[in-house]
């Protein structure tokens, strides 16, 4: 038998977190990483698995002791752990969905969406492998990829690093870069996706 | 405990972001369209908590478990390097609707077809490093 305070708690954590405690949760993962004397940056993987893949033959950028980074290795380890807890053990009661405003399923109608009882999964189905052998899905998966890869290297970090880790110390050059995500986002989604969809 | 902490660190934000839905697709999309608070609401209170944990620990002088003082590098003063590479990658941010946290986070939650995206976003990478110093930064 399972106590039932383990079960409370479970109920507890399976309900859609409002934002504040998902930004207080972040900000304390930001806390235990310098505390560990290390810094948060989930996109410098790329370039240690990379590394580590012996890119180095091939430029200097890679030539670096990758190893002594493996530590953020085992933080995207443990995020794809979470991430399966969280799909498998701790799902809300109405399920796998994203809890989106309405005026957000309208404009996604407006594309094409079609979603069931008013349900937007977390999820959309363009992520699946079927979806390689379309050109919509391959152009998502492939070069949304690469323009990730691409984008956070060149500009030194990514969301952890720079929107979370640079911004919260206060750093100029980080505020730079979230001002150039949020210009490359608006244009992708304004003036991209109603030829894309 | 050496390396395994780690993991646990990154269970905690795989959980986080699920929970949070900072995952979807849908709510990227939500927020480049300005129709909802929920992803600025989390963006904010984690930089409005983190300036504050940043502040202590500096007049503190707090010690890392390592022994040493936390200190925070200041990042090379430029802009192109940022504006381009932060554009480039916000193209990429929204149209897959994943950074690589939640990317990480989608292929251990079951979706494996991000096994690809991986690779691409690692390709972006090293193609990155190839062009590097041909690139304004």
């Amino acid at each position: 038998m399972v106590p039932q305070f383990l079960i409370d708690i479970k109920d507890f954590i399976s309900q859609p977190w409002p934002w504040w405690v998902g930004g207080l949760m972040i900000a304390l993962i930001m806390f235990i990483l310098l505390f560990f004397g290390k810094e948060f940056g989930l996109s410098a993987n790329l370039r240690i698995m990379c590394a580590a893949d012996g890119a180095g033959d091939f430029a200097d950028f890679f030539k670096f002791d990758w190893q002594s980074q493996g530590w953020n290795l085992m933080v995207a380890l443990g995020a794809m752990f979470g991430g399966y807890l969280a799909a498998h053990y701790f799902l809300s009661p109405d399920g796998d969905i994203a809890h989106v405003s309405n005026a957000t399923i309208e404009s996604l109608k407006g594309l094409g969406f079609q979603f069931d009882d008013g349900k937007v999964p977390l999820v959309p189905d363009f992520y699946s492998w079927e979806s390689l052998f379309s050109l919509r899905g391959l152009i998502i998966i492939v070069l949304g990829g690469f323009l990730v890869g691409f984008g956070a290297r060149y500009a030194g970090g990514c969301t952890s690093g720079h929107a979370i880790s640079g911004l919260s110390a206060l750093q100029l050059p980080s505020l730079i870069a979230v001002i150039g995500f949020f210009l490359g986002g608006l244009f992708m989604t304004h003036l991209i996706f109603p030829i894309l969809f | 405990m050496k390396i395994s902490k780690y993991i646990f660190v990154g269970i905690l934000l795989g959980i986080t972001l699920y929970k949070s839905e900072a995952v979807s697709w849908f709510r990227i999309f939500e927020m480049f369209h300005f129709q909802s608070f929920h992803m600025y609401g989390i963006i904010f209170t984690a930089i409005i908590a983190g300036v504050g944990i940043v502040q202590v620990i500096k007049r503190t002088h707090l010690k890392s478990t390592e022994g040493q003082e936390i200190i925070f590098h200041p990042k090379d003063k430029s802009i192109p390097r940022y504006l381009i590479g932060g554009f480039i990658f916000g193209l990429g941010w929204a149209l897959a609707g994943v950074c690589p946290g939640p990317m990480f986070i989608l292929l251990g939650s079951g979706y494996t077809v991000f096994i690809v995206f991986l690779a691409a976003a690692m390709f972006g990478t090293f193609s990155y490093g190839l062009l590097r110093k041909k690139l304004p930064h």
